[in-house]
């Protein structure tokens, strides 16, 4: 429900292209000064939903209110420049004819002259980017312009400010740093932020409030740790890692598997099928045996695919012991009780990731 | 984990980078505008339909049965021949260059599409004096073989049909040239290399290869260069070939007959579709497709000595029948003029006419072509997508057929004001539109806007949607965006399309003809003039000056290298 902390406000937003439902009946509430981050895979409409708040896009229904003003709904429709909000592209949209200093002034135009430089120079201050100030885009380096960009579109100070994958222009190394500056950045000034990603550990690592959207709907909401930990869904849990689908039969309170024998949760009822985390795979003397079918090195981990008795597919293991394992070697493993996961079979199957 | 992987951009790329919709209730001056511009072009086409459902009685028999038979199998053979010629000269030319590496070859590479700065009004003149009985050619081929008159002595006359198809051959070609060339140097190379794996013998690469690729870039080039052909009213009158823009000129000119003039110029307006769709046909299912990939240039084949010299040789005649001979001919013939007369008052009064009108439709041009072309980003959609169409409509209308469609609304406007305006207050304005040159800057305009349009468009189209929005989320309105952002960003865009629109503004001979104020001579209309006397006086300067300024958007052809031709922008 919307309070009076509410940055941001969206209702049951629905948007149509054609026959294409591209939203479905959104509803997210925003705090000041929160990062939200919203999170999902390609075309599950997160960036049409940044679109809209930003009103570059208009919607078939729903409310959306900035600051407890509506800005599209119930016949209004407030023009994007009149929303006050920052947007920042995944381009970054620079305008290659403007300086740095310029694209940054470009959008202090209703300040007079005097006060848009002394706010221009503020923000370049802030950011720590004087020494861009007079370059073109041309000039700059992918990181450079990112900076730009989001001095740009801090510099109006708007109510929201909205970020269409800001990050994903940028190699893998320079990304993490990046990151952590921009939100140190947003967290001093306080500025309410939502953050498009299709990255789930950017989402987990970035955001106050994790939203997790599929087909144009909202899955789940939550912290990172909740929507990681305690995923609501079959979708959240494949979404945020990969996970062993292992079928369950149900005897009394407890779950029969291949790889061992689980409480029920309460409440559930029908066929299930128990998640499982690779890290969640233990080797353990007591546990059952498996054949290992192959290894693959990721650094600090390794990948440890095992043929398990009354298992159609391998049973992935992730563990950091150098155990010198060979394909072929038979071992024993057990499951970390603490870490399944149960979902029912149905609803697994509906949500299944493609390429899982 | 599959749900790490999507690389990028989701929804951005898959949706229009539209700026909502909200305020489509609104008019929007971009709108308006484009919609004027719109009703413009399309005023000359109705007005020419409306007149040819009117009744007309006997006319129209007459036309039937006397004019259009006659000159409608002239038109076709006209087409046809030249556009043969054309296409052998053009595609040949373009394989030339791009298969073999000789010395002059980056030479031939631009002066190819040197001719594009010849009109064919001016071929025709120049030739008509180059190769006359007394002309230099004739008389050294006399003093070769020992005649000494012209009685014994003579080339065929090129006026003929076989002249007029040699010289459009010899000036058209470029376009067929400048499409063939593209293609080849943005698709063969992988094309050719897999042919000759698969067993295809090098001298077997044009016929089964190269050819059938070149198919609908040809088919592109070949339409161009016969709307041109059938645009010419200069050359074929020189030259005795009555084609159907002749008898249209020569019906309302000769004959007062404007009803005629109209059907005739709606029987052209058949021709003009039917070879829209006869060049749709010829690249049927077949499309120029830009590859993502930069273009790898075909591995031409080294030629030297002797091969290197015939090479050049086949590259250069056309050039050197297609603007060499012509333009030295001209400069000779100027610079003679100059010596015994000086620069006559006739000439710089024409010039000052040409620069004033043709700088007037250009303003018009580019201000609504931009309108259109913007009317369409802002608001994408079928409708404004029609707009923008409907408004380069002009460019498949010969200049003759779009002056009689303008003609007659803009008389009976003049003709209506001045009656108007002497009864109520008894002050007669004349012919206030065709008086004052409006009607002629209002028929460049007309049928140039596709340039702009296209010219326009295709730069609007290299700034990212992102942009647009970024500037509306920093609180810029529409027309704030205009200016701050979609402007400076497509100067170079305007500027191109400006020189192209006034270029061919300057050349325009058969809509000024018929829509120039009483005594308004332009550079064109003067050359027209005195050839059909007979007279060669001002206008070989005449002449000289149109094809230098031509030259200038052939540079900037040269210079785009692999582009479209300009032309290409049409509906």
């Amino acid at each position: 429900m919307a309070t009076s902390s509410t940055a941001l406000s969206i209702d049951k937003v629905t948007k149509r292209f054609g026959s294409l439902e591209a939203l479905s009946a959104v509803s997210v509430d925003i705090a000041r000064g929160q990062i939200a981050c919203l999170v999902g895979q390609s075309g599950c409409g997160k960036s049409t939903l940044l679109r809209t708040i930003a009103g570059v896009e208009d919607i078939d229904g729903g409310t959306i209110t900035i600051e407890g003003r509506v800005v599209t709904g119930s016949g209004v429709f407030v023009e994007p420049e009149d929303r006050n909000v920052g947007f920042m592209f995944q381009d970054y949209a620079l305008f290659p004819h403007l300086t740095a200093r310029q694209n940054i002034l470009f959008g202090l135009k209703g300040l007079g002259r005097a006060a848009a430089a002394v706010r221009a120079d503020e923000t370049i201050a802030r950011l720590g980017i004087s020494a861009l100030a007079d370059r073109y885009p041309h000039m700059l380096s992918g990181g450079e312009q990112q900076r730009i960009a989001l001095a740009r579109a801090l510099a109006p100070q708007p109510h929201v400010l909205l970020m269409d994958e800001p990050f994903s222009n940028l190699d893998r190394r320079l990304r993490d740093t990046v990151r952590q500056e921009t939100v140190t950045l947003l967290r001093s000034l306080g500025t309410t932020a939502i953050i498009v990603t299709h990255d789930p550990e950017e989402a987990l690592s970035l955001g106050d409030k994790v939203v997790l959207m599929h087909k144009g709907k909202v899955i789940e909401t939550g912290s990172g740790d909740a929507i990681y930990s305690f995923p609501q869904t079959a979708y959240a849990a494949e979404f945020f890692s990969r996970v062993n689908r292992i079928p369950a039969h149900r005897s009394g309170d407890w779950l029969d598997t291949a790889v061992g024998r689980f409480p029920a949760p309460c409440g559930s009822s029908g066929a299930v099928l128990v998640y499982v985390r690779p890290q969640s795979v233990l080797l353990d003397t007591q546990g059952v045996a498996a054949t290992v079918m192959g290894r693959t090195l990721l650094g600090e981990i390794e990948e440890v695919s095992l043929s398990v008795s009354g298992l159609e597919t391998p049973l992935i293991m992730r563990t950091s012991a150098r155990c010198g394992l060979d394909v072929g070697n038979t071992v024993q493993v057990k499951i970390d009780p603490h870490e399944i996961m149960v979902f029912a079979a149905d609803e697994s199957a509906r949500s299944a990731l493609p390429g899982v | 984990m599959a749900a790490g992987q999507p690389a990028a951009s989701p929804c951005m790329s898959t949706i229009a980078g539209r700026i909502n919709g909200r305020s489509k209730s609104r008019i929007n001056i971009w709108t308006a505008l484009a919609m004027a511009t719109a009703v413009l072009a399309l005023l000359p086409v109705g007005t020419l339909a409306v007149m040819a459902a009117a009744d007309t009685g006997h006319l129209w028999s007459h036309i039937l049965v006397h004019v259009l038979p006659h000159a409608t199998r002239n038109t076709v053979t006209l087409l046809v021949g030249a556009g043969i010629l054309a296409t052998m000269i053009g595609t040949g030319a373009a394989w030339l260059v791009s298969a073999y590496d000789f010395r002059g070859r980056g030479f031939l590479e631009w002066a190819l599409l040197l001719p594009l700065a010849v009109p064919t009004y001016i071929m025709a003149y120049a030739y008509l004096d180059i190769l006359s009985p007394l002309g230099a050619i004739q008389g050294g081929i006399r003093w070769m073989l020992g005649y000494s008159s012209p009685r014994e002595f003579r080339l065929p006359d090129i006026r003929a049909m076989w002249g007029a198809i040699l010289i459009f051959g010899f000036v058209l070609y470029p376009y067929i040239y400048l499409t063939t060339r593209a293609m080849f140097l943005t698709q063969a190379a992988n094309v050719v290399e897999v042919a000759r794996t698969l067993g295809v013998k090098r001298s077997g690469i044009f016929w089964r290869v190269a050819l059938p690729l070149a198919r609908p870039a040809i088919a592109v080039g070949v339409s161009l260069a016969l709307m041109e052909a059938l645009n010419d009213v200069g050359a074929t009158q020189f030259l005795g070939v009555r084609t159907m823009t002749a008898s249209v000129y020569s019906t309302w000119i000769n004959r007062g007959d404007l009803p005629g003039a109209a059907q005739i110029a709606l029987a052209m307006l058949v021709v003009v579709v039917a070879l829209i769709v006869v060049e749709r046909w010829a690249r049927r299912n077949q499309r120029f497709s830009h590859s993502a990939q930069r273009a790898r240039p075909m591995q031409p084949v080294r030629l030297s000595g002797i091969k290197a010299l015939i090479a050049f040789s086949f590259g250069f005649l056309p050039i050197l029948v297609g603007f060499a001979g012509p333009f030295i001919y001209l400069v000779w013939s100027a610079l003679k003029r100059i010596e015994h007369n000086g620069i006559s008052a006739a000439i710089v009064r024409a010039t000052v006419n040409t620069v004033t009108v043709s700088s007037a439709a250009t303003v018009a041009v580019l201000v609504l072509g931009f309108a259109a072309a913007y009317a369409a980003r802002l608001r994408p959609g079928t409708l404004s997508n029609a707009v923008m169409r409907t408004a380069s409509l002009g460019y498949a209308v010969p200049g003759t057929v779009l002056a009689i469609g303008i003609l007659i609304p803009v008389a009976w406007f003049d003709r209506s004001l001045d009656g108007l305006l002497r009864n109520t207050i008894g002050v007669s304005t004349g012919l206030l539109l065709l008086g004052s040159g409006a009607a002629l800057v209002y028929a460049y305009a007309a049928r140039f806007m596709a340039i702009s349009v296209g010219g326009i468009e295709a730069g609007l189209s290299r700034i990212p949607a992102s942009y647009d929005q970024a500037a509306r989320t920093l609180g810029r309105d529409a027309t704030g965006t205009f200016f701050g952002i979609h402007l400076p960003l497509s100067r170079t865009a305007l500027t191109a399309a400006g020189l192209l629109v006034f270029v061919d503004c300057m050349k325009e001979l058969p809509a000024t003809l018929l829509l120039r104020p009483l005594n308004f001579e332009s550079l064109s209309t003067l050359l027209y003039g005195e050839a059909a006397r007979g007279v060669y006086e001002d206008a070989s300067l005449a002449a000289l000056i149109i094809i230098v300024i031509g030259i200038l958007p052939v540079i900037l052809l040269a210079r785009m290298g692999t582009a479209e031709p300009h032309k290409a922008a049409r509906p």
